[in-house]
């Protein structure tokens, strides 16, 4: 009997259940410790304090994911838009990836802890400085991974587009481009996880509202329940945004779901 | 009438010397193989003709525009993010066609190549000798004068091979593409050929010329004896050939 679709699902389901009850297991010995130890909630507070000051602490809390998830979604585009152009240039003209690439190495070797204050001091503590520091973390792997999909074309493919024709232009629309997607949407995934944490960094060092300033003023007045309350928020952004790819992905790529599938 | 027709062509590639003075002529409707071991520069002939190489001595006369000819590689080649439908009009969007006019041409061609079920597949979801019939269809609806087969048949497991090759003929003999096909598989070129050039081992060299007079269509059917005696001597020229033996 074939009843794929339902056994898909199915299987989708019984693979998450490890998953779930590791963490659901992991919040419960982390609640029961603290019950049992009676360890100071300004040590440690449980989950269901956590979830706690989550409910008490809504309105402030929304009100300050609101600007940090401006910050990830401008800084985000930027960084999309910078390396999607960037990968363009970079593939009509090898001469200019030769002498760019090192830079944009170089631009990810620096500390975003140095980095971070200096550009808030030459910026301010408006949008600006933020969105900068997300794009600077997340736009080097889906460059790496455009230029690198690029470059991944079946020779043959090329060749044949070639014979009947097609201009340089034709070659990167038809042939190159469609090759990276792949590779694209794999950067994309490391990248859109950089960007909410990037976003709180940049925070930390210098904003007037966000998850990152929540997360600060929280530890300067020793209540790890509210950091924690703040990074349960970020998670689940990231999370979220995360879903979002592989949905994008999915639907972008849907021809590699019917691979294997004769 | 002499649709193409290569004199004296020559080329070396770097320190090899890959094509020595070689000459051939296709005519208007006529089937042309070129037979010849692997690696002697076959695929370099058509390189030269669709202009991915430059020509370097010698003369091309007839169809000497790109333009003039259509291609088909060895593997199909087939865009595996592209449905089946827009892979069959991709060298028609290429020439500037629009995608209505261009599917509108393929239309009438999709029930001869076996496909009209299949226009909203992909490749990876197709048998390999569906996918080298589209890859065909691919290279016929491009509508140049001359079709250029590398080793159209040769990545299939025999029977499909067997299969295609007779399937092939028939369509062939209904349409009279004017056609030149690179093999090194004798039988195919017998069975499908109006003349075979036989090219040496690098520096390739047409050490024979073959007339193949066998009424149509050769498959389907046991193979005649003038087929076999052609293979024979097809055989006999290839393993004797000047040169080292391997």
């Amino acid at each position: 009997m074939q009843h794929p679709v339902p056994r898909q699902t199915g299987r989708g389901l019984a693979r998450g259940i490890p998953a779930v009850l590791s963490v659901v297991s992991a919040f419960a010995i982390w609640e029961i410790y603290v019950r049992l130890s009676g360890i100071s909630p300004l040590m440690l507070p449980a989950p269901s304090r956590v979830l706690d000051q989550i409910v008490q602490n809504r309105a402030l809390l929304w009100n300050n994911t609101v600007p940090t998830l401006k910050a990830t979604f401008a800084g985000f585009a930027l960084s999309l838009t910078v390396a999607f152009g960037l990968s363009i240039v970079l593939d009509f003209m090898p001469r200019v990836r030769r002498a760019l690439f090192p830079i944009f190495v170089v631009s990810q070797t620096l500390p975003l802890v140095a980095i971070a204050p200096l550009v808030v001091l030459w910026f301010g503590f408006d949008l600006t400085p933020k969105v900068l520091l997300v794009a600077l973390v997340t736009f080097f792997p889906m460059l790496v991974a455009l230029v690198d999909g690029y470059a991944s074309t079946d020779p043959e493919i090329e060749d044949l587009i070639r014979s009947m024709g097609a201009t340089r232009v034709q070659i990167f629309r038809a042939a190159r481009f469609p090759s990276a997607m792949p590779y694209f949407f794999a950067g994309l995934r490391i990248s859109i996880t950089y960007a909410v944490v990037a976003a709180i960094f940049a925070e930390y060092v210098g904003a007037r509202a966000g998850l990152g300033i929540v997360i600060l003023n929280a530890k300067n007045s020793f209540r790890p329940d509210i950091v924690l309350a703040a990074v349960v928020i970020s998670s689940l952004l990231t999370l979220i945004l995360f879903a979002a790819t592989a949905l994008l992905q999915r639907i972008v790529l849907r021809w590699r779901d019917v691979e294997g599938h004769r | 009438m002499t649709a193409l027709s290569l004199k004296d062509v020559s080329i070396t590639l770097g320190d090899t010397h890959v094509l020595d003075r070689i000459s051939m002529h296709v005519d208007q409707g006529e089937f042309v193989s070129i037979l010849g071991p692997s690696g002697a520069g076959k695929s370099t002939i058509f390189r030269l003709l669709t202009g991915a190489s430059p020509l370097q001595t010698g003369k091309i006369t007839g169809a000497t525009h790109q333009n003039s000819f259509a291609f088909m590689p060895q593997r199909d080649a087939l865009m595996p993010w592209r449905r089946i439908l827009d892979n069959l009009t991709l060298g028609l969007e290429v020439q500037g066609i629009p995608r209505k006019d261009a599917r509108a041409q393929v239309a009438p061609l999709l029930a001869d190549f076996g496909l009209a079920d299949f226009t909203t597949h992909y490749p990876a979801q197709l048998s390999g000798g569906m996918r080298q019939r589209a890859a065909l269809l691919r290279t016929i609806v491009q509508g140049r004068s001359i079709q250029l087969l590398d080793e159209p048949f040769g990545a299939l497991d025999a029977l499909t091979r067997t299969h295609m090759q007779t399937w092939f003929e028939d369509r062939w003999r209904t349409a009279r593409w004017t056609t030149l096909l690179v093999t090194h598989d004798v039988r195919e070129a017998v069975a499908l050929s109006d003349r075979i050039y036989v090219l040496s081992r690098r520096p390739a060299r047409v050490i024979a010329e073959i007339t193949v007079p066998i009424p149509r269509p050769r498959l389907g059917r046991p193979p005649s004896a003038a087929a076999h005696d052609i293979e024979a001597h097809l055989l006999e020229t290839l393993l004797h050939q000047t040169g080292e033996n391997p």
